[in-house]
């Protein structure tokens, strides 16, 4: 890559923005289709009520906030890869970091849906926000959903703000080559750009500056959001370990993704020469690292719970493994710490067919732990007069989820029509700058 | 400088040529210059000798101002209306720290946002006049305001250190 020139990079790159071909309005099609199922699915809960969706006592948080955890998830290795890589210059990220950071954006969109769809009445959902109501009452600041509100909208507009500066100078490019309403659109998005001294001094800073924010921000987020169980006093969630645990699951998962994501996108845009399989190796890497930081606390969990001499921890964590939910939590323990120890082979590693296939198991894997986390507490807290099971999954319920998913997809597929899914700028960083003598006075 | 200015613009091919034109024209004393690049390069920072930038301030700025904001709508919210739920104090700093963290950082990142598009005067709805299009792709660009009677001086300057192509104020396409 280092040897290709500037000029190249954005012909190369500005590819992906050419007009799509039956293939992609295709899965277009479906997709929308999806959603609209999912939008169907949503009126009837709202019309018909909860109950639809198999939420019923005990279990009455079940698989929307198992998701709504997921995709927050998810969101977390985008900002990975695009600020806490860049604070630490690390220069392979360049090249992936506009497809993870726009990953991060569109799953926050996603999983923010999850707890309106959650609510009885959900155009109601403005009542947890800070504002003067009628009867002087404010929300309650003790509440960790109060907490998750805040953390959420900031991570979403902080990496939103992140992403679209990141995309400032490459709309900039794009507004140069267009013609017509694109040079238009593109210019206005472009806000001016031209690339100066003055502009690049700024925007470093600042660009440097965001991405120190968002550096303990993405940290804050999920420790808040696994603090929506820590807090409570249900046996499986009542513990300290929940923030880390959280934290790294989340990076799990995100990685995962980004692999599930990068490896259709460079074969379909042809990137092989600027996602190379040295990214997925690093990515790979990555994974096997936060895999055993998951396999450590899944074994810490088992040990405080036994060594707590709780009696109902113990009885929780046994329920999880041969209990009702026990195919659920193998499936969790072998997917999330036992298929990402295969990258350990430097073939598997290489191995884009490999690779594709571990993302997708951990992925599904990381979506179990959420489900076993929350239900399968939720089942079986103190006195045995009030265990239950979780009545679903519901058409209702599933079909939601699929729609949510397609919501994702839509805004992915429209992210690689309509801008430059690799950073030009920052991958002619990269590359050695053109010069008329070895050295540069 | 006395009379009509004008502006002279160089483009290069080369980040060494265009380095060193930056310096040539510095060292004749022209201070009102405006370099262009399809990427940061520290090479032009250094041969600019530009200063630090002061973005850092607002983004202090906006963290300051989101810390105090995060703290005024906890406490005074709580006592405005004071509901034990609970049975924890009405003002209770530790939940109303992850409220004024998240606001500080909210708000910094707004405040470094707001520093960075009033220190490049951006969004603007118009290009530079001498702003060109291949500037985006892989040339370099010095953009140069002097004296009339200096813009001979400072073309052959440029041509000198290696410019591709350099053009006066009237010959910039609209």
């Amino acid at each position: 890559m280092t040897r290709l020139t500037y000029g190249q990079i954005n012909r190369d790159l500005l590819t992906t923005m050419r007009p799509p071909g039956r293939l992609y309005y295709t899965i277009l099609a479906l997709d929308l289709a999806v959603l609209a199922w999912g939008i169907y699915a949503w009126s009837y809960q709202i019309r018909t009520g909860m109950g639809v969706s198999g939420k019923t006592h005990p279990v009455g948080w079940a698989m929307y906030i198992a998701t709504f955890v997921f995709w927050i998830g998810i969101a977390h290795s985008g900002t990975l890869i695009s600020a806490i890589l860049y604070l630490f210059r690390v220069r392979w990220r360049n090249a992936i970091y506009r497809t993870a950071e726009a990953m991060t954006v569109f799953a926050l969109m996603t999983a923010g849906l999850f707890p309106i769809i959650h609510l009885g009445r959900p155009w109601l959902f403005y009542w947890i926000l800070p504002y003067p109501q009628r009867g002087h009452l404010w929300i309650n600041f003790r509440s960790p959903l109060v907490w998750d509100v805040f953390a959420v909208a900031t991570y979403l507009t902080v990496s939103a703000l992140f992403f679209f500066t990141g995309l400032v100078p490459d709309l900039a490019v794009v507004r140069d080559q267009a013609t017509g309403w694109r040079r238009k659109v593109y210019g206005f998005l472009a806000q001016g750009w031209e690339g100066t001294d003055r502009q690049w001094r700024h925007y470093g800073s600042a660009y440097l500056f965001l991405a120190a924010l968002a550096t303990p921000l993405v940290i804050s987020v999920h420790s808040i959001v696994s603090w929506d169980f820590a807090v409570s006093v249900v046996p499986g969630w009542h513990s300290t370990i929940f923030g880390p645990y959280f934290v790294a699951g989340a990076i799990h998962s995100g990685l995962a993704m980004v692999l599930t994501i990068l490896i259709p996108l460079r074969k379909i845009y042809r990137l092989e020469t600027y996602l190379t399989r040295d990214h997925l190796e690093n990515l790979a890497k990555l994974i096997i690292l936060t895999g055993l930081i998951m396999a450590y606390s899944y074994g810490t969990e088992f040990f405080i719970a036994w060594y707590s001499g709780n009696i109902f921890e113990r009885a929780t964590f046994i329920y999880r493994a041969v209990g009702d939910y026990a195919l659920a939590f193998w499936i969790m323990v072998v997917a999330n710490t036992i298929a990402p120890l295969l990258f350990i082979a430097r073939a598997i590693r290489t191995s884009i067919a490999w690779l594709f296939g571990i993302s997708i198991v951990i992925n599904i894997g990381m979506w179990a732990e959420r489900f076993v986390i929350i239900v399968a507490s939720l089942a079986h807290e103190y006195i045995p007069f009030s265990w239950g099971l979780f009545q679903g999954p519901t058409w209702v319920e599933l079909s939601i989820l699929a729609g949510t998913a397609a919501w994702f997809f839509l805004w992915f597929l429209l992210f690689a029509k309509f801008l430059p899914v690799v950073s030009l700028t920052e991958v002619k960083e990269l590359v050695a700058p053109p010069l008329k003598e070895r050295t540069i006075p | 400088m006395s009379g009509r200015s004008v502006e002279v613009l160089g483009i290069f091919a080369h980040l060494d040529a265009f380095t060193r034109a930056i310096r040539s024209v510095r060292t004749s004393g022209y201070r009102d210059i405006t370099a262009f690049s399809p990427v940061p390069r520290h090479e032009v920072e250094e041969a600019l000798q530009a200063g630090r930038s002061p973005v850092r301030f607002f983004t202090l700025g906006g963290g300051l101002l989101g810390c105090i904001t995060g703290f005024v709508l906890t406490i005074t919210t709580s006592l405005h209306y004071p509901l034990i739920t609970g049975g924890k104090p009405i003002v209770s700093i530790p939940p109303f720290l992850v409220i004024v963290f998240e606001l500080t950082i909210l708000f910094g990142a707004l405040g470094t946002i707001l520093g960075m598009l009033l220190n490049i005067q951006l969004p603007r709805l118009r290009l530079e006049p001498g702003y060109d299009p291949c500037f985006s792709i892989d040339r370099f660009g010095l953009l140069l305001r002097c004296a009339q009677e200096h813009a001979e001086a400072v073309e052959k300057i440029l041509r000198s250190a290696g410019a591709e192509e350099v053009r006066r104020e009237e010959d910039f396409p609209d």
